[in-house]
């Protein structure tokens, strides 16, 4: 009951600002692959310990839904590695978002992160940067529960169109989109499918 | 559940609106165990507490709900207000109405009072318990404190309302809450303290509470109300204790994992003894916690989904 993350709705993050105007959506591209979702993550966990020169201090805070999973799985990997358990956390933005009486903004969960932020390198982690403004209320959100001695922001795909000024630190992958389009990440925990990431575009988008 | 604009009867609510709400309530529990129990969700809102009767619990677990969202709150207190100068219900909340508020927290002595109020202004309007008739905010605190206990369903959980149902509107948004989510309610009274229309609640009714005992998973025992009672309904409170109280010898009986709650303020001695009331099996404080967190739900429900409202 409590801890138990909510089914996850793919359109509580960012919705793509141009949807909505009844495209049906078709199918583009492969972007990731099981084995190429493995391999993004290995690589990720490798340069979040070379840059932050080991794990001490390090948390992994996972935003709702499948940030969670992905901050989950690099945990694992670091540790497979530098034999030190990460801590992970799971954030929920939605009180901080700035689209509340805009749009029905629900909680996907409660925010738990096992230990105090204060003093500690915290890695947010989301499965697609969009606009910014998830990761914006991730800031807000974690500003609450302490000062961290530094934010950084690791996600599986950068898709662009950011509306605020906020960059990832590290990324699976750059793609390229049109507004429009949608991101479709699935990954085993969160969809009960197989890992994967699928571009798909509305019909009759460019 | 998006597009719900007033909370004013459990009745109104289906199964998947209570759960919805239940595990809203969830994430604001977690909120309020944090060093800095407050969120910018409700920014610039303007909540008002009206109440036209008094309270301790209420009042305060609203404002405090309120606050911990960023809202904005201004206390209407009928002793210091024009109300003293006669005047009325309608004129008091269509003034506060015109300063521009969000949401009105309403209790009042008179049944319906709410609903009038919601059918007079644009504001959400929540029931802060009406006369003898509702109680929402109570029975959904009382629903997420007994989920904790025994798991997200209650099917089959026996319930046992203890007391003054007549005068008790606990008693009817926590009988159609607790049956909405499955458990078996039995409501237990001498028959002067049932009230007239209880054949159409989703409950049994008894008359002996040692019979039912040993089979409860849950004991809710109301107030009794001497402010309420306009004539004498039982011989003496001696005699009530004796028939309905949880003593320390009836709690003895209840099984080791059932709970024991009580809507407060408690007459210790009376319906539960103090002991009990105290004792390893009442979530008596939990529920007072679960308050702000399932106050800040519905706060957030009525005033944070951004629906178009009707």
């Amino acid at each position: 009951m409590s801890g138990a993350p909510r089914a996850d709705n793919s359109q509580q993050h960012d919705p793509p600002a141009a949807a909505g105007n009844g495209g049906r959506f078709v199918f583009r591209a492969r972007v990731f692959d099981a084995d190429e979702l493995r391999r993004a993550h290995t690589r990720i966990a490798h340069e979040i310990i070379e840059r932050n020169h080991g794990a001490a201090d390090l948390v992994l805070v996972g935003l709702y839904t499948r940030g969670v999973a992905i901050a989950r799985r690099l945990a694992d990997v670091i540790s497979g590695f530098e034999s030190v358990d990460v801590p992970v956390g799971a954030l929920d933005v939605a009180f901080y978002r700035d689209d509340i009486a805009l749009r029905a903004v629900q909680p996907l969960g409660p925010t738990e992160v096992p230990v105090d932020v204060s003093g500690r390198v915290v890695v947010l982690v989301d499965d697609v940067l969009f606009t910014g403004r998830t990761v914006r209320a991730a800031l807000d959100a974690l500003t609450e529960l302490g000062r961290p001695r530094a934010v950084q922001l690791a996600v599986l795909v950068d898709r662009g169109h950011r509306e605020l000024p906020i960059r990832a630190d590290y990324v699976g992958k750059n793609l390229p989109t049109n507004e429009g389009d949608d991101v479709r990440v699935r990954l085993a925990e969160t969809d009960e499918e197989p890992d994967g990431v699928e571009l798909w575009s509305q019909e009759g988008a460019p | 559940m998006t597009g719900m604009k007033h909370l004013l009867s459990i009745a109104d609510l289906e199964r998947n609106d209570l759960e919805d709400l239940l595990e809203l309530s969830e994430s604001f529990r977690e909120v309020t165990q944090r060093d800095i129990p407050k969120v910018p969700a409700l920014r610039g809102k303007v909540v008002v507490s009206l109440f036209y009767e008094d309270s301790t619990r209420t009042r305060i677990s609203f404002e405090t709900a309120a606050k911990r969202l960023s809202c904005d709150v201004m206390a209407f207190s009928v002793s210091s207000s024009s109300v003293q100068k006669g005047e009325s219900l309608r004129d008091t909340v269509q003034t506060i109405e015109a300063m521009g508020i969000d949401a009105v927290v309403v209790r009042h002595s008179a049944a319906g009072a709410p609903n009038r109020v919601a059918s007079w202004i644009d504001a959400s309007v929540i029931n802060a318990g009406d006369g003898c008739h509702e109680h929402p905010t109570q029975a959904l605190l009382d629903l997420l404190t007994l989920r904790r206990h025994l798991g997200a369903s209650l099917d089959g959980a026996r319930v046992a309302i203890v007391g003054d149902i007549a005068h008790s509107r606990v008693a009817r948004s926590g009988a159609l809450a607790f049956a909405a989510l499955g458990a078996d309610v039995t409501l237990v009274a001498p028959p002067t303290l049932l009230p007239s229309t209880v054949a159409g609640w989703p409950v049994t009714v008894s008359h002996d509470l040692d019979e039912l005992i040993p089979e409860l998973d849950v004991i809710y025992l109301l107030r009794i109300q001497r402010e309420r009672q306009g004539a004498v309904l039982f011989p003496s409170l001696r005699e009530y204790t004796a028939r309905y109280g949880l003593t320390v010898e009836r709690a003895s009986r209840l099984r080791k994992d059932a709970l024991v709650m009580h809507p407060g303020p408690m007459n210790r001695g009376v319906e539960i003894a103090a002991e009990v009331a105290e004792g390893p099996a009442s979530v008596i404080t939990e529920q007072v916690t679960n308050g702000v967190a399932v106050r800040m739900a519905v706060l957030y429900t009525l005033l944070g989904t951004g629906a178009p409202v009707v």
